[in-house]
């Protein structure tokens, strides 16, 4: 069976129907990209999947579960975790902090223990901060183990997200755009990153504009044009899809 | 943050036990112990406006609801103070939960509206109820007693406060550093990331603005019995603002600086009674002095300026 199932999901925002009837599904394990031209709703389908959106219509199940409308928090509880196109880093945290938030469900978040500072409490951070240091390594961060968030350069804090996500233990990581805004270096290191991460054994969901990337990483493409499904399929299938040399080339095919 | 955060704890509490023995008199004496009220007060005040990013500006309400119930309730119910202390935080806890629920779950800053409504209302409430509460005249305070001890000198007053105030600071450094202070500061760094990662953000609101109005409220208890009297000054809205401008002067998410912007807000209008009459400018002036140079407050600003970082 399907992770992530998605059936007929829509949203509209006043007369914008920025997702129409989507369906797909994605395979525990696998590399799963969702590509498109801009505007065709695919951080909007990242944002109903992982519940900052409630869907108008449709369906989508978790493992079998029906997860549609649920909230972030609650998702985050069944093990979806996700990144930002444009950055959602705390800056007025330091960069480890901003990973060890990410193991917030994973804590014992009681207020009084905290005030008191128990030791049960002050260990599991200890342990913690070597887990998000270690994370931090992983995701190729490891000079910035001590820094502050806001004084790390752009291309650091888009791997801060990935990291953070990961401090989740999620199944299921969403992640947009990472390679956005990055220098090809930088993009071939992501590129390396999220093929790790999807190693690691976590269902991968990419939005990626860099195409290299995505035929690169990618088990399965969704293409989306104007928030309807245009296509979908391995790389080599989507590629030779008349529609989407179409949507992508504007020609009329 | 971390270890080094510990370290002003130390200097706190040196400075609170040396303090009594250098104060030349009584004047300055009551000038500490009001001090430190404040610090309390504003160290609750920052947790939810420097931390937790949400602002109110009802504070001196709840410290009203707490001065009052420790007044109203021993003069005519004859109740035990500290029970009246205990039932007037709960009032305020309670309050402060029933109003917030709905709010945060809007989109937006709603909280300062509602709190600045809340305030101006429980000051109108005390001003008027004036078989209970006095009117604009105030009632007297009795005094606060606990097994046959009663606290009186302001010696006695002293000590407890520079206890409560350590202990506030030692709690105060040991939320923001705990999975629930973490949770606290992401959500106001990127509400949207923190809710990604598990963060129930109205939970979290809702419990740091019923923390620190609940530290307003003991605060006002406290500050009841210690004066003996209390007016419905003490709920106005402009204490409210006196209070948010503590956070702001002496840093926003800066436990010292909490400290510092009551000590010196405090010690201002004193020190600016020279003046007479003009003291409202020089403290407008200060103020704005002080936010035009320091716009992240006193204790941030020099912490960065001196590289050390709170």
């Amino acid at each position: 069976m399907a992770l992530l199932d998605v059936s007929k999901l829509s949203i509209h925002f006043g007369g914008v129907k920025a997702v129409q009837e989507v369906s797909f599904s994605i395979d525990a394990g696998i590399v799963y990209s969702v590509i498109g031209p801009n505007g065709a709703g695919k951080t909007t389908l990242f944002n109903l999947i992982t519940g900052v959106y409630k869907p108008t219509s449709g369906e989508i199940h978790l493992d079998g579960e029906s997860i549609g409308g649920k909230s972030p928090d609650e998702l985050a509880r069944r093990g979806v975790a996700r990144t930002f196109q444009n950055l959602q880093i705390c800056m007025n945290m330091s960069a480890i902090e901003n990973v060890m938030v990410g193991a917030h469900l994973r804590l014992d978040r009681n207020l009084i223990k905290a005030a008191l500072r128990l030791p049960s409490l002050t260990r599991r951070d200890a342990e913690l901060r070597g887990e998000a240091a270690e994370l931090m390594r992983f995701v190729g961060l490891e000079k910035y183990v001590e820094a502050r968030a806001d004084a790390m350069p752009y291309g650091a804090l888009k791997r801060l997200e990935i990291a953070r996500a990961l401090a989740m233990k999620p199944r299921l990581i969403f992640l947009d755009e990472p390679a956005a805004g990055l220098n090809p270096k930088e993009t071939i290191e992501v590129d390396h990153l999220v093929r790790k991460v999807a190693d690691s054994g976590i269902t991968v969901v990419l939005v990626e504009h860099d195409m290299k990337m995505v035929m690169n990483l990618s088990d399965r493409i969704l293409v989306l044009d104007y928030g309807k499904k245009l296509a979908e399929g391995t790389g080599a299938e989507v590629r030779k899809n008349p529609d989407v040399i179409a949507a992508y080339l504007g020609a009329h095919a | 943050m971390h270890k080094r955060a510990y370290f002003g704890l130390y200097i706190v509490i040196a400075v609170l036990a040396v303090l009594p023995f250098v104060l030349p008199n009584s004047f300055y004496l009551d000038v500490a112990i009001r001090m430190a009220i404040n610090a309390v007060i504003v160290l609750g005040l920052n947790l939810l406006i420097g931390f937790a990013g949400q602002i109110s500006l009802g504070h001196a309400g709840f410290l009203g609801i707490g001065a009052y119930a420790s007044a109203v309730l021993p003069t005519h119910f004859g109740w035990h103070p500290l029970l009246a202390m205990i039932a007037g935080a709960a009032a305020t806890g309670l309050l402060a939960a029933v109003v917030a629920r709905p709010i945060f779950k809007l989109k937006g800053n709603y909280l300062a509206m509602a709190t600045l409504g809340l305030g101006i209302i429980l000051s109108i409430a005390v001003r008027n109820e004036a078989q209970w509460t006095g009117g604009p005249d105030g009632m007297p305070v009795p005094a606060f007693g606990l097994f046959g001890f009663e606290l009186s000198s302001d010696k006695h007053w002293y000590w407890v406060i520079a206890i409560l105030l350590s202990v506030s600071v030692w709690a105060s450094l040991n939320l923001i550093d705990s999975p629930f202070g973490r949770a606290l500061r992401a959500l106001h760094g990127s509400e949207v990331a923190s809710r990604v990662v598990g963060v129930d953000v109205v939970r979290y609101k809702v419990a740091i603005f019923v923390l620190s109005a609940v530290f307003a409220s003991l605060m006002g208890s406290v500050t009841a019995h210690y004066v003996g009297f209390v007016t419905p000054n003490l709920a106005d809205f402009f204490h409210s603002i006196e209070l948010v401008t503590m956070v702001v002067i002496g840093g926003m998410a800066s436990v010292y600086g909490s400290l510092i912007g009551a000590v010196l807000l405090t010690a201002l209008p004193q020190a600016l009674a020279t003046f007479e009459g003009w003291e409202t400018v020089a403290f407008g002036m200060i103020l704005m002095i002080c936010m035009i140079f320091l716009p992240k407050g006193l204790v941030p600003t020099l912490a960065s300026k001196f590289g050390k970082g709170d």
